[in-house]
């Protein structure tokens, strides 16, 4: 019944419409922190810590650069959520085939009957 | 003859309580109707392909009910039904939605909103599926996964791109 705590997995860490902010940044190429302060316009402190959950959760990763840290998406990290709503997808585009086969037969039956 | 596969289902989630589903069909609309609602028809299609529709029953009329049960090929037996509220032949459909595996699953129930829209003898099948909660919504897509899931189909795509 408990909620997980905030950092347990991708599916939390994505919860947070400002990480996902994050995500979508970082899903245009690696950025240092400070673009990401710009971008969002939060505190450096606030992105720091919203990126730390992420890299907890293995959806960013970080490098060094200089003096710079270079923030990266990691999409293998969210492959669960992907995975998630994608089996429901698949479920639904199987039955969708099944139709596709039923519909092609009531096309044909029209047609032996009356054209409209 | 080859049947003419019109892509796969597109599954959103438009907001914390709904699931929107969409596929386009090569066909009138008047026939994805039939389809949707012929219990013979439905039992060739309602199994995706993970067992057999044992039970299709459809009463469609304002207040009438549906039930589909479907049983997979290890026995695992999976039922649904629900209560028409609107009904607009060849275009809309209303009607409530129970997961029969669910405890209190009368208070958990869906609403879905089926509509067709025809163009060009092509029909846009679309079905709206609203939850009275948001856990309520995860559970229906995957009741395995506990999390707080949001909308982030956007971010989804991004996601199905870099795993490509």
């Amino acid at each position: 019944m408990a909620r997980a705590a905030t950092t347990a997995d991708a599916f939390n860490a994505v919860a947070e419409p400002r990480r996902r902010q994050i995500l979508d940044a970082l899903a245009g190429g690696e950025r240092p922190v400070n673009d990401l302060v710009r971008m969002l316009g939060l505190a450096q402190p606030q992105v720091s810590k919203h990126l730390r959950v992420l890299r907890e959760v293995g959806a960013v990763d970080v490098r060094d650069q200089g003096r710079q840290r270079l923030y990266r998406l990691n999409g293998h990290a969210l492959k669960p959520i992907h995975d998630w709503v994608k089996n429901y997808e698949r479920a639904w585009s199987e039955r969708f085939e099944q139709m596709d086969v039923v519909l092609e037969e009531l096309k044909k039956e029209e047609g032996d009957g009356s054209d409209e | 003859m080859a049947v003419t596969s019109s892509g796969s289902a597109k599954v959103t989630l438009p907001t914390d309580q709904q699931i929107l589903i969409t596929r386009e069909f090569d066909a009138p609309k008047h026939l994805v109707y039939k389809a949707w609602t012929t219990p013979e028809l439905v039992k060739r299609w309602w199994h995706a392909n993970r067992g057999e529709v044992t039970i299709a029953e459809i009463d469609l009329r304002v207040g009438g009910m549906w039930r589909y049960v479907s049983v997979t090929p290890d026995g695992f037996e999976v039922g649904f039904h629900g209560e028409y509220r609107e009904i607009v032949a060849n275009e809309r459909l209303v009607a409530t939605e129970v997961y029969e595996g669910i405890p209190d699953a009368e208070e958990h129930a869906a609403l879905n909103t089926l509509t067709l829209t025809e163009v060009d003898g092509r029909t846009t099948l679309t079905v709206l599926v609203e939850h009275p909660t948001k856990e309520g919504r995860d559970a229906h897509i995957n009741s395995g996964m506990e999390g707080g899931m949001q909308d982030a189909m956007d971010l989804l795509e991004q996601v199905a791109i870099s795993l490509r």
